[in-house]
């Protein structure tokens, strides 16, 4: 799963490392539009629908974070 | 009527002293603490040597102790510039050799950043500033020497060749705005604005004035929020703010990432947004949830203040349809020209061409760009009747609305901010081992993308565009191409790029 949301990720810009970056909003590495675009990416590749609650900076820190969200809905459904 | 802007300060201050101001993550002013502040930074200034209209550039972060810079200035009769303070010291240093300024205001913070750009004497540190005593005799000789058509700010926005523009906006141009606004949207000191766009972006200026106007209190609300923006209605909503003046991408985000069903917003009754197409979509999603709040679409360039058109929503509109940009503000006259500079009949498109009281003085030291965008309107060649030529293309429809419908060259709109497209090439071919460059703007997604020739990778043009442009110009993609394709005539073929790598 990591891979796969490290592919999304990538797909946003190519030329930043989201495999080693610890925080992306304190380096700059997604903006809101971005986020935006992750999350709809997220969706579409998991076959989830990830609720405005949970669209907050703890959950979008790191890949970890992300994976960890990922994986909340996945259970859930 | 009013003559400054100072006014509009004095007469809170004198009508609501104890009143909040503004306020920020690191606490608030009242009008007369503001107001105190002001005149302390301004003597400051006049005993430092400040002359009418010098330029003082501002660099200082989007914070309550920006306005006490900005109204210091004013009242020692320079003209304020702020300044991105995160963007690349490479930028800020083209910004400089444009405005040529007296001094720098920073604070400790942003001090190192202004020692790169000016010689040490000519910063002056806001904190030191306060320290002043106010000399009220010095401000009022100052001010007795000052007129309306005065230059009050100076924004400066993207240019194509790579060379910022220093937008001059007069005292007048600022006043006959405020007071259409506030008598169009009713605002009164009941009002509390939440403030989005930075003060280096000419979006911030109903949110400075309007507030000071009508003694209402203004919540600066911190840049990153808005990526998360469920944060951003919280406050909203738990500090009965009740009007914004946004660009349309935050209330876009705001709508796609699903905060409005989360936070129940609708203490917010005046809903104003400029600076670029709001799509009907969006819209929507307000409306469903905030439906009692008015909605005003208001249109302008940066070189006729902040606005000249507005639409104040009283329909429906599918989420397909474009909402209008209005009509004329008061003050502002509206020509559609088409291409042998005659009017437009209803339906048809032409250049929107704006005139009135809100038309900038001119680019600053630039004289040709001035006299190239700031022409006679050839409807009235007898006498001296200064038109803005805005390079959008726009249409009367059947209701007499002007809609909007695109731009005459590549200039684009992304996350508010007027960019010239030509600018980030200009920067990228500033980047060694970079031939050819070309950048698109995907309009669905707000992403810019950039298409290069060379012998560099991505990841170094992606470094080092970083030390040249804001963050906001930095594509989202970068793609190295074997070759740039041209069409017949030489030229980069943008619409084969458009169509390949465009989405």
């Amino acid at each position: 799963m990591k891979e796969r949301i490290l592919t999304i990720l990538n797909q946003l810009g190519a030329d930043r490392d989201y495999e080693n970056s610890k925080d992306f909003l304190d380096e700059g590495l997604l903006d809101s539009f971005e986020i935006v675009e992750l999350v709809g990416k997220l969706e579409e590749e998991f076959n989830i629908e990830i609720s405005g609650k949970d669209i907050v900076p703890e959950n979008f820190i790191n890949l970890e974070t992300i994976q960890t969200l990922v994986l909340k809905y996945r259970e859930e459904a | 009527m009013y003559r400054s802007v100072l006014e509009y300060l004095e007469e809170s201050e004198k009508k609501f002293p104890d009143k909040t101001a503004v306020i920020d993550e690191n606490g608030s002013d009242t009008y007369s603490r503001l107001a105190k502040k002001t005149r302390c930074v301004g003597t400051y200034l006049i005993r430092k040597g400040l002359k009418p209209n010098d330029v003082v550039v501002v660099l200082l972060c989007k914070e309550r102790k920006a306005l006490s810079a900005f109204w210091g200035i004013t009242y020692a009769g320079g003209i304020y510039a702020p300044i991105d303070c995160n963007a690349p010291t490479k930028r800020l240093s083209l910004i400089m050799d444009v405005l040529r300024p007296s001094y720098i205001i920073t604070d400790k913070a942003n001090q190192g950043k202004a020692e790169e750009l000016i010689k040490t004497e000519q910063i002056v540190i806001l904190e030191d500033a306060y320290n002043e005593t106010e000399d009220l005799s010095a401000l009022e000789a100052v001010r007795q020497k000052r007129i309306d058509e005065d230059p009050l700010y100076i924004i400066c926005t993207s240019g194509s060749t790579g060379v910022p523009k220093g937008v001059v906006i007069s005292h007048r141009a600022v006043i006959d705005f405020t007071e259409e606004a506030s008598t169009a949207m009713e605002f009164s000191d009941k009002e509390s604005f939440a403030n989005q766009a930075p003060f280096y972006f000419d979006a911030s200026v109903p949110d400075l004035y309007c507030t000071v106007r009508n003694g209402a209190t203004l919540h600066i609300i911190p840049e990153s929020w808005f990526s998360f923006p469920i944060r951003v209605l919280e406050y909203i909503r738990d500090n009965g703010v009740n009007a914004v003046f946004w660009v349309p991408s935050a209330l876009i985000v705001t709508a796609n990432l699903r905060a409005l069903p989360e936070v129940d917003v609708t203490c917010l009754k005046k809903i104003m947004f400029c600076g670029e197409v709001m799509p009907v979509k969006q819209y929507n999603m307000w409306k469903k949830y905030v439906p009692d709040a008015k909605y005003v679409n208001y249109y302008g360039p940066s070189e006729t203040t902040y606005a000249s058109t507005y639409y104040v929503v009283d329909r429906e509109f599918d989420n397909d349809d474009v909402l209008p940009i209005g009509k004329a503000a008061a003050n502002t006259g509206v020509l559609i020209l088409n291409g042998n500079d005659e009017p437009c009949a209803k339906g048809e498109t032409g250049e929107l061409c704006i005139r009135g009281a809100g038309v900038s003085l001119g680019y600053y030291n630039a004289p040709e760009k001035t006299r190239e965008a700031f022409v006679q309107n050839p409807l009235s060649p007898f006498y001296r009747d200064i038109m803005y030529r805005t390079g959008d293309i726009v249409r009367e429809n059947e209701r007499g609305e002007i809609e909007y419908v695109g731009r005459r060259d590549y200039q684009i709109k992304h996350m508010g901010y007027r960019i010239e497209l030509g600018e980030i090439e200009a920067a990228a071919m500033g980047v060694g081992n970079v031939d050819r460059v070309c950048c698109i703007y995907n309009e669905k997604k707000h992403i810019i993308i950039m298409l290069y020739e060379g012998n560099i990778i991505e990841n170094d043009v992606s470094a080092e565009l970083k030390r040249r442009v804001p963050d906001y110009m930095l594509p989202s993609r970068i793609v190295k191409l074997d070759v740039m394709p041209v069409n017949a005539n030489g030229k980069i073929d943008r619409k084969l790029l458009h169509e390949t790598y465009g989405d």
